[in-house]
């Protein structure tokens, strides 16, 4: 299995997530983020930070970047994408993903562990954790409040696509303490709290790791 | 072609909870400004252009709006004016 994770100007968490990748077993490569193709990778990760400068709003502009089509392209073809925190709001703007990232409800940038919930088993990257597990990793942002109108929340909680939600306490207002949700296909994942900054016993948490531990993707599926 | 200034207003869509709002709002009463309600915080965009027309200028705006100004899920916008440029 190979991994690539994108490098846009203002990614911060890149080598996080190539590490952890690294550590589940994958082959990994970055890819910058003017390249319009992936290097042939199986699974694609945005990882986190503030590509540029969260200019107009987060991930506004780097959606444009050239390898968004390609991502775009992986996405439509069924593959395993990744967006992590900036990945998340990036996958968002680009519409690979419904709703939006606002600023926390308490303006703070909040960083800090929380707890998550797996609400959904049913992606690549949570095949290997149980429905209902609870999981303790970090956020680090500061527009992570997840809003969509009514009908799309309502539409994702029926088709089961909330992926991950926050419990025991909502750090940034999120509607219906969502954290991480899916697309249509289930191959689109993103979410707010950082997997690869809790990947390793080391870091306080391995909670993240199996994230990266893609269960039945093979080389060229 | 002429050259066109186009100025849009893009504001926190009323369905949205604005903190940025709310804080000012605070803030303003906490200055002993008294009466102040709701306070919403949004942005302006002024797009220097070149176009044939008023009219062309005005469409060209528009979609830059709705691709790229405005994120359609949490914001409204308004193009405010668009009036020849120096």
């Amino acid at each position: 299995m190979k991994v690539a994770v994108v490098r846009f100007p203002g990614s911060n968490c890149d080598a996080d997530a190539l590490h952890a990748a690294a550590a589940a077993g994958a082959e990994t490569t970055y890819v910058w983020h003017r390249s319009a193709d992936l290097g042939g990778a199986d699974v694609v990760v945005l990882p986190g930070g503030f590509c540029y400068g969260d200019y107009l709003r987060p991930g506004a502009i780097a959606r444009f970047s050239p390898v968004m089509r390609a991502v775009a392209a992986h996405a439509a073809a069924g593959r395993p994408v990744l967006g992590i925190c900036n990945g998340f709001q990036v996958l968002c703007e680009a519409r690979l993903l419904p709703g939006a990232l606002a600023r926390n409800a308490g303006l703070s940038f909040v960083c800090r562990p929380v707890t998550i919930r797996v609400e959904s088993d049913a992606t690549p990257f949570t095949a290997r954790y149980a429905r209902g597990q609870v999981l303790r990793m970090p956020v680090a942002h500061g527009d992570g409040r997840y809003v969509a109108d009514p009908d799309t929340l309502d539409r994702l909680e029926r088709e089961e696509r909330v992926v991950f939600r926050y419990v025991g306490g909502n750090p940034n207002g999120a509607m219906r303490d969502i954290a991480g949700i899916t697309n249509e296909g289930r191959n689109v994942v993103g979410l707010m709290p950082h997997p690869e900054r809790a990947a390793d016993a080391l870091l306080g948490s391995e909670d993240g790791a199996a994230m990266f531990a893609l269960a039945g993707v093979a080389a060229g599926v | 072609m002429s050259r066109f200034r186009a100025r849009v207003r893009v504001m926190p869509r009323p369905s949205i909870l604005d903190p940025q709002g709310q804080a000012v709002s605070h803030a303003l009463g906490e200055l002993g400004f008294a009466g102040v309600g709701d306070v919403r915080v949004g942005r302006a965009v002024e797009v220097l252009l070149e176009a044939a027309t008023a009219d062309a200028a005005r469409e060209g705006a528009l979609k830059m709006c709705e691709r790229l100004l405005a994120n359609p899920v949490t914001e409204d916008y308004v193009l405010e004016g668009v009036e020849p440029a120096p």
